[in-house]
C-alpha cells in the first residue's frame, strides 16, 4: 500500500511514524469493491499498546476469514499527530486501506479499561463521526463497544449505537447478516438497530429509558422500543476448541508492549476471588485441548518469526495440560531458539523446576499475588493462598537459588483494619527471616523482597459490587501507614514497598460503577482537553474536577457509598449467567471471612452451569 | 560460515527506523526458516550485523547485513525464501557467502552514494544543480557537525568523493563508516549555507544507491565483492 493517508511531511514530523503506515507482516489487504462489509476495529490507546492485545487479533482474524468482510484496524493517534490532524482537518483513517474510518460500515471499539473513555471520543471526533449516537446519520458507521468495560457500559452509553456483551466469537455473524439484509431491503439505520436489538447479547442503549430517585439511585430501567429485550444475556463460546484462533497474528514493525506469540490456553477461572471481575464474567472456565496448543505454537512461531512465546489465561497453574505443554515448549522452542515467558504461576516444585529451565535464576524473581497481607483478609477476598503456601514456596525457591521476591497487594479492601495493613510488611519480613535461616554458604547474597500495592476498586459483577470504596485520602493514609511499618522491620534493608497513584484509581472507581449521568461530564472533560488519561503525565485532575462540578456529579455517590443489595444497579440489565443471589451470598460470606471452595473442589451453584459446559461438567463432584 | 545479504528498503518502509529493521530481519529469517547461528545462554540472539544504518525517511537499494550460518542451501534459494516473507517495500536482492577471513560489513564500509531530489512543493532541484560545480570546486567546504555531546566545525570536502548533477537530482558519493561518516543531509546543509538559503531537512528526499568497501587496489567496490554466490552441494 504505497498510498498513505498522511503526507511525507507529516510522517517525518511525528514521533514513530510506523504507527500510522500499516503494511505490517500478516496484515490483511482485500479488494474493497468485492466485500460487502467493512469493519474497523479500534483499540483506543497508542499503537504499541493496542497491538499487544490478543482480543483484537482474534476478532481481526475471525472477520477476515469471512469472505465478504474486510476488517481493518485503527489506534489512537498520539497527541503530536492528533494536533496536526485537527489543524489540517485530516479524517482519521484505518491502517490497511488508509481510507477514512467514517466510510466504514462498522467501527468496533474494545473497552479494556475505564481510563480510555476520553480516547473513544478522540477516535470518533477525529473520524468526524458525531460523538452522540442519536445524532449520527445514515452514512455514519455503526459504533459498537465490547470487552470488559461493556459489562457496565452506562457511563459511555450515549456514545455507542450498540454494545456487544460477551465473547466476540459468537453472534457477530448474525449481526453482520442482519446488517446486509437491512441494507438490501433499503432499511434505515434505526431499523437496523431494531433488528440488532433482537439478537442475543446485543444492547442498544437508546432503546432504554432510565429514571432516578431524588438521591440519584435508579428508580427504573425500561425498554422504550418493542424490539429491545429486558435482559441482555452474555454470549459465551462453548465449543472452545473449534473457534478460530489467529494462526497468523500481525507482526508490528515497532516494538509493541507484548511482542510475542500468545497461546490462549484457558478462558475463565475456577478460583472465585471476590474482587475479580474477569473471574466472574468469563465463567464457566473452559480449557483448550493441549494437542491443539502444541500445533498452534509451532505454526504461529513459523508465521510470525517472534522470538518469544507466552501463555494466556487467568490462572495457568489450573490448566490440566500445563505439565505436558511446558515440556513440549521447552523441547521444541529450545530447538527454535524461542524464549518461553511464563505468566505468573503458583510457586511450587513443578513451577520452580520449569522456571529454572527457561530462565536465568539470577535475573528472575518469584511472584506472589498475595493481594492481602493477613490470612483473615485473604479469606475475605477468597484468595486461596495461605501464609504456609507462600512460605513453603518461597523457601523451596530460596534453596533452589532464587533470592528475589515480588509481592502484589491491594490496599483498601472491604473490612480492612490496621492489623491487616500491618500484616503486609510483616509477611515480607517473615520471608526475609526465613531466607536468612539458610546457612550463609548455601545462599546467594542478600534477599530482595519488593512489595507493590494497588488500591482496590469494586467492580460490577463481583461480590464487592455493593462495597464502599475508600476515598483518596483514606487510600494514601493507608499506604503511608504500610510504608511506615516497612521501615520498622528488622530486615528493612532487604524490603521495599511501592504503591500506585490514588488519583487515577478514584476515576476508575467512578466509571466502573457509574451510570448514564456521567456521560456529559466525560464529554466536557474531553472537550476541555482530556485524553490518554491512563498515561499519568497526560492526566488532568483539574479538568475532571471542573467537569464533575459543572454536572453536579458527587464522586462519593459512585465510590464511597455502600449500596444496599436491593438497589437497582446500572448494570442489572445484563445477565452474565452468574446469579445475583450468588453474589449476595458471597458478599455475606466475605463479611464473615468465610472461604468458598473453587469450582473444581465443589460447585457453589453460581449459575454458570446453565451454559452447559466447561468446568461445571468435568469430573462432577 | 558467513553470508552477506543485500536488500532494498523502499516505499512506506522508509518510516521504519534502523533498530526496527534489525528486529524485522530477525523475525523474517525465522519465518523463512534459514539455519542462522545463535548466541549461547538463556536469551539466544541471532548472530547478524548490519552494515551502515539508514536514517528515518531515507530509501535505499543498497543495504547490507551479514549473518553467521550453520548451513547453507543456495544463494538463489535463500533469496527466494526470504522474499516470500517480505513486507511490500523490503526486497532481498542478493546473497553471497563471505570468503575466508573477510571482515564484517560494518567494519569495511567505506562509502555510499545517494541521489538527492527536492520534495514536491519545496523548490526546484535545478536551483542547486546549476551551481553545483561552483559549490564543489571550493577549496574547503566548512560545516558544523552536531553530535549528541558537541558541535564541531569541519571541512567535509575530502570526504565528498563525487558531487555531480544526476537525473532530476544531485548525485553524491560520500565517505561512510565508523571513522568519517558523512551524511548526505550534512552536504545539503552546507550547500544551502553556501547559497544563503535556509536549510530545511524536509525539503530533500534522500535515496541511497549503493554501499561500498575498498578492494586491495583501494578502489570502491560493492560490499558483495567480498563474497561469492553459492550453490547446493
Amino acid at each position: 500500500m504505497e498510498r498513505l493517508a498522511l503526507s511525507d511531511e507529516i510522517l517525518m514530523a511525528v514521533e514513530k511514524p510506523a504507527r500510522y503506515i500499516g503494511n505490517e507482516v500478516n496484515s490483511v489487504i482485500k479488494d474493497k469493491s468485492s466485500v460487502a462489509v467493512r469493519f474497523c476495529m479500534c483499540f483506543p490507546d497508542a499503537y504499541e499498546i493496542g497491538m499487544s492485545h490478543l482480543g483484537i487479533q482474534i476478532l481481526y482474524d475471525m472477520f477476515n476469514r469471512m469472505e465478504d468482510v474486510w476488517c481493518e484496524r485503527v489506534y489512537s493517534p498520539w497527541p503530536d499527530l492528533d494536533a496536526i490532524m485537527r489543524q489540517k482537518e485530516i479524517p482519521l483513517f484505518a491502517l490497511e486501506s488508509q481510507d477514512p474510518v467514517r466510510e466504514f460500515d462498522f467501527l468496533g471499539i474494545t473497552l479494556q479499561y475505564e481510563m480510555c473513555y476520553t480516547n473513544i471520543l478522540q477516535i470518533l471526533d477525529l473520524s468526524q463521526i458525531p460523538l452522540i449516537a442519536i445524532e449520527r446519520g445514515e452514512t455514519d458507521p455503526i459504533v459498537i463497544g465490547g470487552g470488559p468495560c461493556s459489562y457496565n457500559p452506562e457511563p459511555i452509553a450515549d456514545f455507542f449505537d450498540l454494545f456487544y456483551i460477551g465473547e466476540g466469537e459468537t453472534v457477530y455473524g448474525q449481526l453482520l447478516d442482519a446488517y446486509k439484509e437491512n441494507r438490501k431491503n433499503g432499511g434505515t439505520r434505526y431499523q437496523f438497530l431494531e433488528k440488532a436489538a433482537e439478537i442475543e447479547g446485543i444492547y442498544v442503549p437508546q432503546f432504554y429509558d432510565v429514571t432516578y430517585y431524588e438521591d440519584g439511585t435508579i428508580q427504573s430501567f425500561e425498554p422504550n422500543n418493542p424490539h429491545a429485550k429486558r435482559k441482555i444475556r452474555k454470549q459465551v463460546v462453548m465449543d472452545f476448541d473449534s473457534v478460530p484462533y489467529p494462526m497468523k497474528p500481525i507482526v508490528p514493525y515497532i516494538k509493541a508492549t507484548q511482542d510475542r506469540v500468545t497461546l490462549e490456553i484457558q478462558r475463565g477461572c475456577i478460583r472465585g476471588c471476590r474482587f475479580c471481575q474477569a473471574g466472574a464474567i468469563y465463567r464457566p472456565t473452559r480449557e483448550k485441548n493441549v494437542e491443539l496448543m502444541k500445533q498452534y505454537a509451532l505454526e504461529m512461531i513459523k508465521n510470525t518469526g517472534h522470538e518469544e512465546i507466552t501463555l494466556s489465561s487467568l490462572s495457568s497453574s489450573d490448566y490440566e495440560g500445563l505439565p505436558d505443554l511446558t515440556e513440549f515448549l521447552i523441547e521444541e522452542m529450545g530447538k527454535l531458539k524461542v524464549n518461553i515467558a511464563l505468566p505468573s504461576l503458583r510457586i511450587d516444585s513443578f513451577s520452580l523446576d520449569v522456571m529454572k529451565r527457561v530462565q536465568d535464576i539470577k535475573k528472575s524473581s518469584l511472584t506472589f499475588a498475595a493481594e492481602a497481607g493477613s490470612q483473615r483478609l485473604r479469606n475475605v477476598i477468597n484468595k486461596g493462598l495461605t501464609e504456609d503456601m507462600i512460605r513453603e514456596g518461597a523457601m523451596k525457591a530460596f534453596q533452589g537459588g532464587w533470592n528475589k521476591v515480588k509481592f502484589y497487594f491491594m490496599v483498601g479492601l472491604p473490612t480492612e483494619t490496621e492489623e491487616d495493613l500491618k500484616a503486609i510488611p510483616e509477611l515480607c519480613e517473615q520471608l526475609a527471616v526465613d531466607y536468612y535461616t539458610i546457612p550463609k554458604e548455601e545462599r546467594i547474597g542478600k534477599v530482595s523482597i519488593t512489595a507493590s500495592s494497588s488500591f482496590f476498586v469494586p467492580k460490577p459483577f463481583t461480590p464487592f459490587q455493593w462495597a464502599s470504596m475508600n476515598t483518596e485520602e483514606e487510600f494514601l493514609e493507608k499506604a503511608h501507614y504500610v510504608k511506615e511499618h516497612f521501615f520498622q522491620q528488622k530486615n528493612r534493608k532487604s524490603l521495599s514497598y511501592r504503591y500506585h497513584d490514588a488519583d487515577l484509581t478514584i476515576m476508575e472507581g467512578i466509571f466502573a460503577r457509574g451510570d448514564r449521568k456521567l456521560a456529559p461530564a466525560i464529554l466536557q472533560a474531553y472537550q476541555n482537553g482530556c485524553m490518554f488519561d491512563a498515561w499519568h503525565e497526560m492526566f488532568h485532575q483539574e479538568i475532571w474536577d471542573q467537569a464533575f462540578e459543572d454536572h453536579k456529579i458527587d464522586i462519593d455517590f459512585y465510590t464511597h457509598r455502600e449500596r444496599p443489595v436491593d438497589e437497582i444497579l446500572p448494570w442489572d440489565f445484563i445477565d452474565i449467567g452468574v446469579s445475583k443471589q450468588f453474589f449476595i451470598r458471597e458478599w455475606e460470606r466475605a463479611k464473615k471471612a468465610e472461604v468458598t471452595p473453587n469450582c473444581k473442589q465443589k460447585c457453589s451453584g453460581c449459575g454458570a452451569a446453565g451454559f452447559g459446559g466447561g468446568v461445571c461438567f468435568e469430573n462432577k463432584n | 560460515m558467513k553470508i552477506r545479504i543485500k536488500y532494498a528498503k523502499t516505499g512506506v518502509l522508509r518510516y521504519i527506523g534502523h533498530l526496527d529493521v534489525m528486529r524485522y530481519f530477525q523475525k523474517a529469517i525465522r519465518r523463512a526458516g534459514l539455519d542462522v547461528a545463535y548466541s549461547q545462554g538463556y536469551s539466544p540472539h541471532q548472530l547478524i550485523t548490519f552494515a551502515a544504518p539508514l536514517g528515518l525517511g531515507v530509501t535505499s537499494e543498497g543495504e547490507y547485513f551479514d549473518a553467521e550460518m550453520n548451513s547453507l542451501t543456495s544463494s538463489e534459494d535463500m533469496v527466494t525464501r526470504l522474499n516470500a516473507t517480505m513486507a511490500p517495500g523490503m526486497e532481498v536482492k542478493d546473497i553471497v557467502q563471505l570468503k575466508e577471513g573477510e571482515k564484517t560489513a560494518m567494519a569495511v564500509v567505506a562509502a555510499s552514494d545517494y541521489l538527492i531530489t527536492c520534495r514536491e512543493g519545496y523548490g526546484d532541484i535545478h536551483d542547486f544543480t546549476d551551481v553545483l560545480d561552483a559549490f564543489y570546486s571550493q577549496e574547503r567546504i566548512e560545516v558544523v557537525k552536531v553530535s549528541k555531546t558537541k558541535e564541531t566545525q569541519m571541512d567535509i570536502k575530502p570526504f565528498i568523493y563525487k558531487l555531480e548533477a544526476g537525473e532530476n537530482g544531485i548525485y553524491m558519493l560520500l565517505s561512510t563508516g565508523s571513522v568519517d561518516n558523512i551524511k548526505p543531509e550534512l552536504v545539503m546543509e552546507g550547500f544551502c549555507h553556501y547559497l544563503n538559503r535556509d536549510y530545511q531537512k524536509l525539503a530533500f528526499r534522500v535515496h541511497r544507491l549503493e554501499t561500498y568497501m575498498r578492494n586491495e587496489a583501494g578502489e570502491l567496490v560493492s560490499l558483495l565483492e567480498a563474497g561469492v554466490h553459492f550453490h547446493e552441494s
